[in-house]
């Protein structure tokens, strides 16, 4: 396969000749008798991008999203790797569901799929799930968490990062003080206390935030910080990572765009799992993520069935897809605000993540003898959001409706296209 | 006017006033000998109560047959609510019914604009109190009240002082209220203890205290609000006795309260937690016009969302004729 007229991220302008699953040449000009010949057309080419936070809901929510739906949202979105959260039912707490979910990945052929495990069993917060069984799994397990609940009794918490030291394994925390978020509906400030929403004060995302720092500072373990939402909360790993502590951090693209006076028409597809917060929240987010405190972006890629967001605001359920939207809002938020180059936008969305998850064969910058996992997209073009049209089992995504920057032609998995011209490749994993 | 009162952000100063004219003007047909007009009639309204509330819901059934609609009443409990049946899937069935207008009262805040945004059903919906979000029929009836008391401020508010003293966090008496009373130009001043105004209060149109014995003398209207009980078990305040000794209208406090000031309460009260008995049968309470008045504001409203003709307008030409 060759791909003729590849912009990368250092703005260097490439043919790029893959043979099998890597790639054997770049350089300015290729001329060859490939059968497969893409033209990039001095469109951007990129390492694929890599997610450490997707909801899949395969096993027990199938009406949601399958591990295949959701791997075609993914190539969709220019994603090559992604890491399906343990909150399935039954939960990923044990060997046999991860190996699992691992191995629907591999069926759907369409990209990576690294399971992440449970923390504690039944996500109940009591005590650990099986870690070690996990990570010598097939599925090889190296980032646990409880997500979409927080570890929150810290003697847990503590044995948790002590204990995932002895095979590279990284805790990733949900970082939401449960007593300070009783009914939480919302963030809480003018808008919550308008609406007369429940609030989820900042400061329950922060005490957390600084309470696992320390942790993690005091057993040199390695601590992930999940969706960080808060102005405060950046501060925290800011100052951490000041301090050398091994703290990573994450934050999704709904939270670099989105503020919570989007809520006051009550609508569900606002209603999100750490909440939408304030503009200056915003502001601090995307600073984070452009000075490096915040290491990557992750999706939280939350699939909900119709039924479940189209209700009361206080029974609907929270979560927001994203997969397919990323990269556009990223590119929105932080390349044309001009607060990143393309570079940073690669190393905070496949870089970094790949390195952090330890998956190998992801991440790799586009040179000889990487995986030839590709991405191409148009950073000139613009495209108009409809959840009708999208691959996800799901329709709740918050962008329906906006134009976004970057229209992903390709997606190239291990060698193999599996997006083209923007199309799924049909028949191949169905 | 708007085909909906969901919230008091709505209506403008101007729809407030001729709300609270058209309900003047149905007192004085209510009054006369023929109490029922029939300017509703072959109109259905439904009373859909998600949540119990006797009060409100035969306010608005009184209302809507002193207007000759045909009412039916739809109350979750006991109903294929309480089995699981969705907001959409209850408003579709209304539809179906050929509901002309929806009277809603529910526990989740936001219940009323979900309804009207959803295109589920055509019918203009009103919010009877969604959550800890609105009651704007409270706040048009507790104003309508006012003006009564107050002949000098027929138009405007300015130089009227409210106290809303209470519960500010949870009550949706208060949120619609405090919009009400600034739109129409009073000074309002929210009092209650710190654990129950809400983080973010300094984005309201009024000002607050801590301390009720500091604003008593200076107020023309002291509103008290209902304080639930289980708010106790939630450690917003330690005890009723405590509360009721900081932020209880006692017979003492009230003989502070300025000639001429009235106290209200939007119903049902907690006599001797957050109103004394005194203070509730006091002459200068008014908590029996506020229930009376609520039936001619509910008029008011169906009247006005439901295609009547402007009753003020309608009055002035008969005279002229």
């Amino acid at each position: 396969m060759l791909i003729k007229n590849a912009l990368l991220s250092n703005d260097t302008l490439v043919d790029i000749r893959i043979e099998g699953d890597l790639v054997v040449e770049v350089s300015p000009s290729i001329t060859s008798e490939d059968k497969e010949i893409i033209n990039a057309d001095g469109a951007r080419v990129l390492p694929g991008l890599v997610d450490l936070h997707t909801h899949l809901r395969e096993p027990g929510r199938e009406d949601a999203e399958t591990v295949l739906t959701g791997a075609r949202s993914a190539v969709k979105g220019g994603y090559t790797a992604l890491s399906p959260m343990a909150n399935t039912n039954p939960v990923a707490d044990t060997a046999g569901v991860v190996e699992q979910v691992f191995r629907l990945g591999q069926d759907a052929g369409l990209c990576d799929v690294y399971p992440i495990g449970a923390v504690t069993a039944g996500l109940l917060g009591e005590k650990l799930a099986e870690l070690s069984a996990m990570a010598n799994s097939h599925a090889q397990v190296r980032i646990f968490s409880d997500d979409g609940k927080c570890v929150s009794d810290p003697l847990i918490m503590r044995r948790a990062l002590e204990y995932v030291k002895s095979f590279g394994g990284i805790i990733a925390q949900h970082a939401q003080e449960p007593r300070l978020t009783v009914g939480a509906q919302m963030n809480e400030g003018a808008i919550s206390s308008q609406l007369g929403l429940t609030g989820w004060p900042a400061l329950a995302e922060e005490a957390i935030i600084a309470r696992d720092i320390l942790l993690a500072e005091h057993v040199k373990s390695r601590l992930h910080i999940c969706h960080v939402t808060t102005a405060g909360g950046v501060d925290l790993i800011r100052w951490a990572k000041a301090r050398g502590i091994a703290v990573t951090a994450e934050v999704t693209p709904h939270h670099l765009l989105l503020t919570d006076d989007l809520i006051t028409g009550y609508d569900p597809v606002y209603k999100v799992n750490p909440p939408l917060r304030t503009e200056s929240d915003v502001q601090a987010l995307r600073a984070g993520l452009a000075d490096g405190t915040i290491d990557i972006v992750a999706t939280d890629h939350a699939p909900h069935p119709t039924e479940d967001k189209e209700s009361e605001w206080q029974s609907a359920a929270f979560g927001m897809i994203g997969l397919e939207t990323a990269l556009s809002i990223v590119i929105k938020t932080m390349i044309e605000s001009g607060l990143m180059n393309w570079a940073g936008l690669v190393e905070r969305m496949s870089t970094a993540p790949a390195r952090i998850g330890g998956y190998v064969g992801q991440g790799q910058p586009i040179e000889v003898g990487s995986v030839a996992n590709l991405l191409v997209v148009d950073a000139n073009e613009s495209w108009e959001v409809n959840r009708e049209l999208v691959s996800s089992k799901s329709k709740n995504t918050p962008f329906h409706g906006m134009v976004l920057p970057g229209v992903i032609s390709y997606t190239i998995f291990r060698g193999k296209v599996v997006l083209r011209a923007g199309q799924h490749i049909e028949g191949t994993n169905v | 006017m708007n085909r909906h009162l969901l919230s008091i952000h709505d209506i403008s100063a101007p729809q407030a006033l001729a709300l609270l004219d058209t309900a003047s003007e149905l007192r004085k047909i209510s009054d006369g000998p023929m109490k029922k007009l029939p300017t509703l009639r072959g109109l259905t309204v439904v009373n859909l109560f998600y949540e119990d509330s006797t009060r409100t819901r035969i306010s608005f059934e009184s209302a809507a047959k002193r207007l000759s609609a045909d009412v039916i009443n739809f109350s979750a409990k006991g109903s294929s609510v309480s089995k699981g049946e969705s907001l959409k899937d209850t408003a579709q069935t209304l539809q179906a019914m050929g509901a002309d207008a929806v009277v809603i009262r529910h526990s989740a805040s936001g219940a009323a604009q979900r309804l009207a945004d959803s295109g589920w059903i055509a019918a203009s919906v009103i919010n009877a109190g969604d959550g800890t979000h609105e009651h704007p029929t409270q706040a048009l009836l507790d104003a309508f009240t006012i003006r009564e008391h107050f002949p000098t401020h027929q138009r405007s508010f300015a130089g009227l002082k409210v106290a809303i003293v209470g519960d500010i966090l949870h009550s949706r008496v208060a949120r619609s209220n405090v919009l009400l009373l600034a739109k129409l130009g009073a000074e309002v001043i929210v009092v209650g203890p710190p654990t129950l105004l809400p983080v973010g209060i300094e984005s309201w149109p009024v000002t607050y205290s801590f301390n009720l014995d500091e604003v008593l003398g200076e107020v023309d209207v002291v509103m008290m609000l209902r304080v639930q009980q289980e708010r106790m078990a939630d450690s917003f305040f330690p005890t009723a006795r405590e509360y009721s000794r900081s932020y209880g209208l006692t017979a003492s406090r009230l003989a502070r309260i300025k000639p001429g000031g009235i106290v209200m309460h939007p119903g049902p009260m907690n006599r001797g937690l957050e109103i004394s008995a005194e203070s509730a049968d006091a002459v200068n309470s008014v908590v029996l016009e506020q229930v009376a008045n609520g039936v001619l504001i509910r008029m008011s409203v169906l009247y006005s969302l439901l295609g009547g003709v402007p009753l003020v307008t309608e009055m002035v030409e008969a005279d002229a004729h």
